[in-house]
């Protein structure tokens, strides 16, 4: 036994024995026929997002003979083991894809997504392209990406309970919790407001309002500001709103955004806090033409608290074999003309100026949007080590430990600044 | 001596076609996974983004410096302690039911359990989640606890975990010993009888020592199995329920290595754990020799 474990050790020890890696990932050869891989996420609603994306392919296999496009769907859930699995092995990796902006800065870091900064400045299109959504798409300045549609989210309330009770949509941020006090008062069968332990972007908002933010950037090093005075104050307005007399925890805590929307669409919330995207749902169910949607309001009335700036980006990959052909797909689908066709068949929020304010003219249902979008949007912190904070969970476990009882808001703000911190100097 | 080597010679001969496939999916695997555990291995230096850096023990003194690994390992140890008794107890009182029960009713109950056994542990998981819904669940209807929610409280959410755990992990145990059972001889039964020792008596005097080394088995094979339980804690409780308090090890390892990208610690986990099982099963065994078990 004591051999077998010496021998053991010695293997281990020697020199070479290393993990793999896999070599570096650009390509140098640009062929300019063949097929083109594409990645794009899986959505509720596919066959509407399939059609424009047909379009666009045979648009695009029209004007480039010898060249094929071939569409994966991927789903979202699963897009983190598929990115690095493609990062990992170049052959099997698209050379298109569909990622989400948040996933940007780790996704970059691993070197999968190629700096496109010189094609976007050179093309005609790039220059009406929203600078703070740009900005989204940037890691140290360079661009990764094409924002291919932004995503805010704005406070959705029941129309006719709102009539009933005779109450007005709150003007600051610290009326919704008396507000949704009272409306479960005189209607106990629904939540105050739909809100969950594990909706980040939702408690965001209450956090930027007041002045705080998850993280500062010092030059080159992040630092975890969670825990400010101004950050707790808005968690602890956040963590108020879960509950008993507005949203029970045991009803609550566990819920990300999708569930907060949920209740609301299953006519069991008064308020949620929901996205752009998720009128078509909303419209198709229980709340359909007795909802209406205003800006989350902000600390101070008329004024409007930040939103995160979400929104899904369109990149070249680096290790791709065809960076001319993959570049100019990404444009055409990236473009003005497919983002409008977009819009019109999945609702999602164009990224030129020109076109967002075409669609909010026409559609008065994006106005509580656009108007977030114009007071200002905010983004979690630039850097690879927000895909691992995200990963485990820091900022949704220190929502959950303060409503479920565990810990005060000082306490779990202090254990979440540690863990970003962590991470950030990891 | 000559002979005696021969005959070495002759078992390894007859051993390495199995020992080649366990060295080629077993051992190399376990290698690498040692290996990388004594790195700092994230997705950047997978994909060749940035140098390896050999960490040594760096790993596992981040692991073992963790107040979240102890109390995970604890609520893991816990939990599999549940589970192994649960799962044996029920295993065994209904293989013992099953010898006193007529054909019919064997055949129904065996059905039942190969059913438990053989439903895949996301379907069993989800179905459970169904019969406990807060709202429109099955249980909360019958017991009228509308609106209660099973996977909220950290021990209401543990408890319906370690029960679906034992309701799909029992059949394995009962027909294992409902078969030992069946074959202890019933010249030894009769004659315990005929010296008229009472049901009692024979059970722990005579079956219990036959028994044993199923016995052995399968209490071993339960504690490796309870004590890597993974699906039904991530898809029950979503991922580790709410604020982490209902984290196992393998969905702690699971969130450390691939949701979080840190390989290595993912690994230093894996390692870990597998020396835990070892030293458990190394210590079962030798406690029972210690007591007498010819193994």
């Amino acid at each position: 036994m004591r051999k077998v474990l010496a021998g053991l050790a010695a293997l281990v020890v020697a020199a070479g024995c290393a993990p793999v890696q896999s070599g570096p990932a650009a390509s140098d050869t640009d062929e300019k026929s063949g097929q083109l891989r594409v990645w794009l996420f899986d959505e509720v609603n596919r066959s509407a997002k399939e059609k424009v994306i047909q379009e666009a392919v045979a648009e695009f296999q029209g004007g480039h003979a010898g060249v094929s496009v071939d569409v994966q769907y991927i789903q979202v859930q699963s897009r983190a083991e598929r990115f690095k699995a493609a990062f990992s092995d170049p052959a099997s990796a698209p050379d298109v894809a569909e990622f989400g902006n948040t996933d940007l800065a780790g996704y970059v870091a691993a070197g999968g997504f190629a700096d496109i900064t010189a094609d976007v400045a050179a093309w005609d299109e790039g220059k009406d392209l929203v600078p703070a959504v740009l900005d989204t798409a940037e890691v140290n300045g360079k661009v990764h990406g094409i924002p291919w549609y932004v995503g805010v989210r704005a406070l959705y309330y029941r129309t006719d309970v709102f009539t009933e009770l005779g109450v007005q949509p709150p003007s600051t941020l610290d009326e919704i919790a008396p507000l949704a006090r009272r409306i479960r008062a005189a209607r106990p069968e629904l939540l105050g407001i739909s809100v969950g332990g594990k909706y980040v972007y939702g408690a965001l908002p209450f956090v930027w309002a007041n002045g705080g933010d998850i993280a500062t950037n010092n030059g080159d090093k992040f630092a975890a500001a969670i825990d400010s005075p101004q950050a707790k104050a808005g968690i602890a307005k956040y963590t108020e709103l879960l509950r008993d007399d507005i949203c029970p925890p045991a009803q609550c805590a566990g819920n990300g955004g999708d569930a907060s929307v949920e209740n609301f669409r299953a006519g069991k919330a008064a308020m949620t806090i929901g996205g752009d995207f998720n009128r078509k749902s909303v419209d198709a169910s229980a709340a359909a033409g007795k909802y209406g949607v205003v800006p989350l309001p902000g600390k101070d009335p008329g004024s409007v608290a930040p939103a995160f700036s979400g929104g899904n980006l369109l990149g070249v990959l680096s290790g791709t074999k065809r960076k001319t052909l993959a570049t100019e797909f990404t444009r055409l689908l990236a473009g003005k003309q497919y983002q409008r066709k977009m819009y019109d068949a999945m609702g999602n929020l164009p990224t030129f100026a020109d076109v967002q304010r075409a669609v909010a003219d026409a559609d008065p249902f994006l106005k509580p949007f656009t108007t977030t979008l114009e007071s200002g949007t905010r983004f979690v912190p630039v850097t690879p080590s927000w895909a691992k904070i995200d990963a485990q969970a820091v900022l949704p476990t220190m929502l959950q430990e303060i409503v479920s009882g565990g810990k005060d808001v000082d306490t779990a703000t202090r254990t979440a600044a540690d863990a970003m911190n962590a991470a950030f100097s990891s | 001596m000559t002979t005696a080597r021969g005959q070495g010679r002759a078992a390894l001969a007859y051993l390495s076609p199995a020992l080649l496939v366990l060295v080629a999916l077993l051992g190399y695997p376990v290698y690498q996974l040692v290996v990388i555990s004594f790195f700092d291995y994230g997705q950047e230096q997978v994909s060749g983004g940035a140098p390896l850096e050999f960490l040594g023990l760096g790993n596992y003194s981040t692991l073992l410096g963790s107040a979240k690994f102890w109390s995970v390992l604890g609520q893991t140890v816990g939990f599999a302690a549940v589970c192994v008794s649960g799962t044996l107890v029920v295993g065994a009182v209904l293989a013992v039911l099953s010898t006193r029960i007529r054909p019919w009713a064997r055949t129904c109950l065996f059905l039942a359990a190969l059913g438990a056994w053989a439903t895949p542990a996301v379907a069993g998981s989800t179905i459970w989640l169904f019969l406990f819904d807060a709202n429109f669940g099955l249980v909360n209807s019958l017991l009228g606890l509308d609106g209660f929610s099973w996977t909220y409280g950290k021990w209401t959410a543990f408890g319906l975990v370690a029960a679906e755990v034992i309701w799909c992990s029992f059949p394995f145990v009962m027909i294992t010993l409902y078969a030992g059972i069946r074959a202890i001889p019933t010249e030894v039964l009769e004659a315990a009888a005929l010296d008229g020792a009472s049901g009692w008596r024979t059970a722990r005097s005579v079956m219990l020592p036959l028994l044993r080394p199923l016995l052995i088995v399968v209490t071993i094979q339960s504690i490796i199995w309870d004590f890597k339980v993974f699906t039904q804690v991530y898809v029950m409780t979503g991922g580790g329920g709410i604020a982490g308090r209902n984290l196992v090890l393998n969905v702690y390892a699971y969130q450390e290595a691939f949701a979080a990208s840190e390989y290595g610690l993912g690994a230093a986990i894996g390692v870990v754990t597998t020396l835990i099982l070892l030293a458990i099963t190394v210590f079962y065994l030798r406690a029972l020799r210690r007591s007498g078990e010819v193994l």
